[in-house]
């Protein structure tokens, strides 16, 4: 039997691994217990569990890159990507708890959210759905970071739709992009 | 009502907009135009205004790259025309995609978002799964010639020689040709060595709808070391299958449409290439021969590019085809063609997720599309989503899906058949 080094981890920090599920706590400690208190690494409140899985399959297979969840999901089966795409979606959403978010920059993001249709996939709330993540509340430099590296086409979604998306959008865009999302209440 | 105010309302200026609507989402916002100043143009002709209820009612198309289990794939769900009968060749393979067959019954895989290559061998009726190579950026093509297997990543083609005697310890890739660009959108490829013994690769555009650089939006022909490079056909959005035309040998090729013209339009289109290096297919100019594009059709004429010889419907996702050479099916499939639809997402009622069977008339254009292999549309969601055929030497049909990362055979048996 094959044990992933973040559950070998997890089970020796907590004991054995229940069937309700594996042990998150490696997960939390970095990404938070939904809210991410870390500059660069997203929140992973509020995700759906097909997004997780499908981010843990690529980081798996190394078509998408950052360390160390290419490390961590190496030694994981498919059935490990589940589980923990599974127990990943319990985490609490993220909410924006700061200051008021300017209003031209909200009103700026807003027409750029209705032009380019974020909210086909990503939910009338930006909340995500299925293989699509949430990104309400999401951290503002992660956000600024994924839409500039889909622009590039560094990174790779499930499909293009982002890479299609990201390409017409300028560093201002992306920028009021970011700050709106990042505080939408 | 609420669209009619919210019209209004984003035809003002910005600024006043803002104020009326009260922090309410303006689709469309319409910069202010000073006296004797040109007009401010606003770059959204490629997504234009669409109300909030319509976007939502799009809904998002993903699913899962893992593969679905043997016993949880939803055969049951699956039609297929009087006497013929659908199995699993394989199962296991995610996000397993273009087909193509090795001179000794090996099946090669291509992936997407896998970056794998499989190899399922036949022997004597036994067949394995292998992951023959993992780690590679969009391997959506395989090619195979002379026992050797072409592998197509984004910006790079690879050749692994005498792969099927090595399958279990496959060769060092060596780079035939790497002189493409590196953009995701549209960047996975279908290959194909042509009768002329030549390795075709073709080359999307970059995003929905653009003026694509010279180096996109074309199919590419070149030597099997990868050299003596032509462009064969320009005008070509994103082909992702084609095949010979048995009777003509012309190249035979699917293009994807662009989104967001409309629900019902464009069509996907089957495009035929009679004279290499001197066709543009139109886009982004013209679509589906007929269609002046709505923001780039300004200034140009329809009648000046290739017209498809067939019209596959709109946002189908027409992919991998294949022209039926078997003697297995019954006579009315020779020598048409067996089209494989992903489906659509730019789409309220989804549409495509099947395979279908086009049929040409002596003119050589398309006279009828019929659905072959439908079921995958379920709830408008899919349930699987074909994306490449393979006529096997046996006269059966092989057909990949990506979402369960399946391989189904479809043979035919006249002695079922009703009669």
């Amino acid at each position: 039997m094959r044990i992933p080094l973040a559950l070998a981890v997890a089970t020796v920090l907590t004991g054995p691994v229940l069937a309700a599920g594996p042990s998150i706590e490696g997960c939390t400690a970095c990404h938070g217990a939904g809210t991410s208190q870390t500059e660069g690494i997203p929140s992973l409140g509020g995700m759906p569990a097909l997004y997780v899985t499908n981010q843990l399959f690529m980081f798996r297979e190394g078509q998408r890159k950052a360390d160390p969840m290419n490390s961590l999901a190496e030694p994981m089966s498919d059935e490990d990507l589940q589980a923990y795409g599974a127990a990943i979606a319990t985490l609490p959403a993220p909410t924006y708890q700061g200051p008021a978010a300017d209003a031209e920059r909200v009103a700026r993001a807003n027409a750029a959210i209705a032009k380019h249709r974020c909210a086909s996939c990503h939910g009338a709330q930006l909340g995500g759905d299925k293989g699509v993540p949430r990104i309400r509340g999401q951290r503002e430099e992660y956000l600024v970071t994924a839409l500039t590296t889909y622009k590039t086409s560094e990174r790779a979604g499930f499909d293009p739709q982002m890479n299609e998306v990201a390409g017409e959008l300028s560093p201002n865009e992306i920028a009021d992009l970011a700050y709106a999302i990042a505080r939408k209440p | 009502m609420r669209q009619n105010s919210l019209k209004q309302a984003c035809s003002m200026t910005t600024a006043l907009a803002l104020i009326l609507m009260a922090g309410a989402v303006c689709a469309k916002p319409v910069p202010a135009q000073k006296p004797g100043e040109p007009p401010v143009v606003t770059n959204n002709v490629d997504r234009p205004e669409t109300s909030d209820e319509a976007v939502l009612a799009l809904k998002s198309m993903t699913m899962p790259i893992t593969a679905t289990p043997l016993d949880k794939l939803p055969l049951d769900k699956f039609h297929l025309p009087d006497g013929f009968k659908l199995e699993v060749y394989a199962s296991g393979l995610a996000n397993g995609r273009s087909l193509q067959l090795g001179d000794k019954g090996t099946l090669f895989v291509g992936s997407r978002i896998a970056g794998r290559v499989y190899a399922v061998t036949n022997q004597d009726g036994k067949r394995a799964v292998k992951i023959i190579a993992k780690g590679l950026h969009r391997p959506n093509g395989v090619a195979f010639h002379d026992g050797t297997l072409y592998v197509a990543e984004i910006s790079k083609i690879s050749k692994y020689p005498d792969i099927e005697a090595h399958l279990d310890q496959p060769p060092a890739p060596v780079t035939i040709y790497d002189d493409l660009p590196k953009d995701e959108a549209h960047g996975w490829k279908f290959i194909k060595v042509g009768p002329d013994n030549k390795l075709y690769v073709p080359i999307g555009a970059p995003g929905n709808n653009l003026i694509p650089p010279e180096t996109h939006a074309q199919i590419r022909r070149m030597d099997l070391d990868g050299k003596n490079v032509e462009i064969v056909a320009r005008g070509v959005r994103n082909t992702v299958g084609f095949d010979w035309n048995p009777a003509t040998k012309l190249l035979t090729f699917t293009d994807n449409g662009r989104d967001w013209v409309s629900e019902e339009l464009p069509n996907d289109e089957l495009n035929v290439l009679t004279k290499p290096g001197q066709e543009h297919f139109g886009y982004p100019f013209c679509h589906q021969g007929n269609l002046p594009d709505p923001e780039y059709g300004w200034g140009k004429s329809c009648a000046d590019y290739t017209a498809p010889v067939g019209l596959l419907g709109a946002h189908t996702a027409a992919l991998g085809m294949r022209f039926y050479t078997g003697t297995q099916f019954p006579a009315q499939y020779q020598g048409g063609i067996f089209i494989a639809q992903h489906g659509s997402w730019n789409k309220t009622q989804k549409t495509g997720g099947q395979v279908v069977f086009a049929k040409l008339g002596s003119d050589g254009k398309v006279t009828s599309v019929e659905p072959f292999l439908t079921g995958f549309l379920e709830n408008n969601e899919l349930i699987g989503r074909p994306v490449d055929v393979q006529v096997t030497p046996d006269g059966a049909l092989l057909v990949s899906d990506d979402l369960n990362g399946a391989i189904y055979r479809i043979s035919y048996d006249a002695k079922h058949a009703a009669k």
